[in-house]
């Protein structure tokens, strides 16, 4: 029954996709609106269907019914109900009806809010993304279905991977990148659209800037929640490791990220029209081949890959994608044709080029990183790994050019600055961040990298405060406003644009705790008897008990230290082992006590049998704390910029409930002052 | 036309610097996924290289010294012997499998060095993403049963 269910809405999603698209390329080229219209509403039908499907599979995970083949894939009884939920994209087939419902959400989201809107690239965007639907709904209808019926139906099932079920962070991160991944088929449908119909000046870019934002959003705050994932889970103290899953997330965020740089010129100068449509293709293609290589088993090895029909299916999808991309490209050259940008070296236009063509370099860096080992492994038949190294050694200079440009760019004026507005704004970042500099190696900072990350840092910072305070202390010359006033009339004025210095604000804070955590980590090993302790950098480490325990879908098995300082003990840290039962494995869990300064980590690395040892690692890890709020800002930066485009601001009148919340005295919006 | 000329030629150059650098870099940072075998079919070449070495960790090899951390231990597969030596305590997987000379799989970091010995920096027990039910699962609280005899502080997760 719920196997019916799900076959008809997934095979009704398909066919409802396809007919969609084709009546939306079939009025693109008549150009009926009626066809249109009718591409809108095949978009909602399969939003529709697309989540009975996966309610369906919900209502199946939560009903333990394992006559359904994911459900007999993944699920078990014993697995409480919230990882039982969740589970829902722990798999591979689930991952991608999840990828399904999401693409979509999104379309029928684009296609409702701009139904009265952009009435010449409509059409083309609603087609490019059902078919994008059709694509995903062909895989779940054929080689990824996960309503396959099972016979005999099993009394249980083995439950999901227990890496999965360690945490509930596993309920958060995945989400999120999927939001993001998914939501970047957008703006690729914009671009695409663009080029069919031949409009590739302003108005797609205007389009599609929110249509960027969301998932862009959603993927930075998908990456640092999985860096914070492995952090509390995997055990070894570290948060990024270079690992091919982490490149396939990071791989369309760089591309997503040159872009939101790079249409800002298009819009100001009328130029980058190719290379806008160049990126927006790369970031869709990027976070395919993402959802390729870790969906495919390519990973593992080149000929898991080939004895699925995914692998094959999205190779397929690629390819297609970037030869149509590509031909519509050199088909619409005369239109693509741009005035060249720079007028002078110290202007904005040139941050944002190099900003742009290091984020490309970086793309390709990790792009390369990422496929050498299946390429040499196809072509030459070894096993090769690309150790962290090779990608620390080649993104720590373009990290720390980006971090200058960063500052830098946003107190350049566009076109051409002038030798006095450069002095007023460079003197006192660049006297500060010098001092700043001397202080640190004078307190001891003998680690030339890490010291002058510090000092770009506070360069950085410096150059993004200006942008904040010459204006609002322009505002209180000019108005006499208090200072909140102030700094509330200049920040409203331009939510966008402050919105994103405040991202870059926390780009820097994230910066300071990768580089300090990576420069200043202490790790250690012991070996405890209960009662005794050991003393490492500023803290001691008791080992108190170790004892085992039963939860629903596991053992465990636990040990309790008490950890301060000096004399004496502050707390108690529990790291664990877990059993689960379908698992030769044990999972360890570390315990993690977070300070602003530095947070001690410790992971039970062994016991003995009889309980008269336990082995522990503990790891001192400076600033870490300050990536998770470093990307908190990021987020929270990124959506002030957003609450000025469309939806937020039209709706909920942004602008008013943000200043009230600063400032308790009315003030007038829209005032023009200094800027 | 002189001004596209030299910025042609910068990009050119700016191009073939990074892909100097990505590449060199690249061929450094390499890491060799081998089993013993062909470890030792590399003759002289295998000496330093950076490798993943891959293998069934031999039965009744396992020398651990508790005191001094030293582990050593023989990796094999269908056509070689490697001893490996590394430092620090070994996962609990590894030690629960061997004291019960149960199969197991292990991969270590590190590289052959000129005495025959494979120094490893990092033992980890092998694994896929895709696991497997265990053959012995039945078994498998032997090991911490003492540990329940405290249950009053198990409760306290």
């Amino acid at each position: 029954m719920t196997s019916t269910i799900g076959y008809i809405s997934v095979g009704g999603a398909l066919l409802l996709s396809l007919a969609g698209a084709t009546l939306a390329f079939v009025g693109v080229r008549t150009g009926n609106p009626g066809m249109a219209r009718l591409a809108r509403r095949a978009t909602y039908g399969v939003f529709g269907l697309a989540t009975l499907a996966i309610g369906t599979m919900v209502y199946a995970l939560v009903a333990h019914d394992f006559s359904v083949s994911y459900v007999a894939q993944v699920g078990s009884r014993s697995t409480p109900l919230f990882y039982t939920v969740i589970s829902l994209w722990s798999s591979l087939d689930g991952s991608i009806l999840f990828w399904g419902w999401i693409v979509a959400g999104y379309s029928a989201a684009v296609v409702y809010v701009y139904r009265n809107r952009h009435r010449g690239l409509m059409p083309a965007v609603t087609g490019t993304l059902l078919a994008v639907n059709a694509f995903f709904w062909l895989l779940l209808a054929w080689p990824a279905n996960p309503f396959t019926p099972v016979w005999p139906v099993p009394a249980d099932g083995p439950g999901p991977n227990p890496l999965l079920q360690n945490h509930p962070f596993m309920g958060l991160h995945p989400p999120l990148l999927y939001l993001g991944y998914v939501g970047m088929a957008v703006p690729f449908a914009f671009g695409i659209a663009a080029l069919v119909t031949g409009k590739v000046g302003g108005d797609w870019i205007r389009a599609v800037r929110r249509w960027v934002m969301a998932p862009w959003i959603f993927l930075t705050a998908g990456i640092v929640a999985g860096a914070w994932w492995s952090y509390e889970v995997l055990g070894w103290g570290g948060y990024w490791a270079w690992d091919p899953v982490e490149n396939a997330s990071f791989l369309p965020w760089l591309t997503a990220t040159a872009f939101l740089h790079s249409i800002m010129v298009q819009e100001r100068r009328q130029t980058l029209k190719t290379w806008n449509i160049l990126l927006v293709i790369a970031t869709f293609v990027l976070t395919l081949f993402g959802t390729f290589l870790t969906r495919s088993g390519i990973l593992e090895s080149v000929h898991a890959f080939s004895e699925g029909l995914i692998g094959p299916f999205f190779l397929g999808f690629i390819a297609l994608v970037m030869i149509v991309s590509l031909a519509l490209v050199v088909w619409r050259s005369d239109e693509l044709r741009s005035e060249p940008a720079l007028d002078s070296i110290a202007s904005r236009e040139t941050a944002f080029l190099l900003n742009n063509l290091l984020f490309v370099a970086f793309t390709f860096t990790v792009l390369l990183g990422t496929m050498y080992p299946i390429l040499a492994e196809a072509a030459r038949g070894v096993k090769v790994s690309v150790g962290a190294p090779y990608f620390n050694q080649m993104s720590v200079p373009i990290a720390l050019l980006l971090i200058f440009l960063l500052g830098v760019g946003p107190a350049l004026p566009w076109r051409r600055g002038s030798p006095e507005l450069l002095r007023k704004k460079f003197l006192w970042p660049t006297a500060v961040a010098l001092l700043a500099g001397v202080i640190l190696f004078a307190l001891g900072a003998r680690h030339l990298l890490t010291l002058f990350t510090l000092t770009l840092a506070v360069l950085a910072t410096g150059l993004i405060v200006g942008e904040f305070w010459l204006p609002v202390k322009a505002r209180r010359q000019n108005h006499g406003e208090g200072l909140g006033a102030a700094l509330a009339t200049v920040v409203n004025k331009n939510r966008r644009r402050h919105g994103g210095y405040v991202v870059h604000l926390g780009v820097i804070v994230m910066a300071v705790g990768i580089a300090l955590s990576s420069t200043y980590r202490a790790e250690t090993e012991a070996t405890l008897r209960p009662g005794q302790a050991v003393a490492f950098e500023d803290y001691t480490v008791r080992l108190d008990s170790l004892y085992a325990g039963r939860e629903p879908h596991r053992d465990f098995v636990e040990a309790a230290f008490s950890v301060g300082s000096g004399g004496s003990y502050s707390g108690v840290l529990r790291p664990r082992l877990n059993y689960y039962p379908m698992s030769t494995q044990p999972i360890g869990t570390p315990a993690v006590r977070t300070r602003p300064r530095e947070d001690l980590y410790l992971s039970l690395m062994a016991y003995a049998q009889n309980g008269s040892t336990a082995t522990v690692n503990i790891i001192v890890n400076p600033m870490v704390v300050w990536i998770w709020v470093g990307g908190g800002i990021c987020v929270f930066g990124a959506l002030f910029a957003i609450s000025s485009m469309g939806f937020v601001a039209e709706r909920f009148g942004g602008r008013k409930k943000k200043t009230a919340r600063e400032t308790p005295k009315p003030v007038e919006a829209g005032v023009g002052g200094a800027d | 036309m002189n001004k596209k000329l030299t910025l042609a030629i910068g990009v050119l150059v700016v191009v073939v610097v990074f892909g100097y650098f990505a590449f060199g870099g690249l061929g450094r940072s390499l890491v060799y996924f081998w089993t013993p075998s062909e470890l030792l079919a590399e003759g002289d070449a295998a000496y330093g290289t950076s490798v993943r070495l891959g293998g069934m960790v031999e039965p009744g090899s396992v020398r651990w010294d508790a005191e001094t951390q030293d582990l050593r231990f023989r990796l094999v597969d269908e056509g070689g012997i490697v001893e490996v030596q590394s430092v620090g305590v070994p996962p609990q997987m590894f030690l629960e499998a061997t004291e019960h000379n149960q199969p197991i799989g292990a991969v270590v970091e590190g590289s052959l060095t000129r005495e025959g010995v494979f120094r490893a920096t990092n033992l980890m027990v092998k694994h896929s993403e895709e696991y497997r039910a265990p053959q012995h699962a039945g078994e498998k609280d032997e090991y911490y049963r003492e540990l329940f005899e405290d249950q009053g502080a198990g409760d306290g997760s």
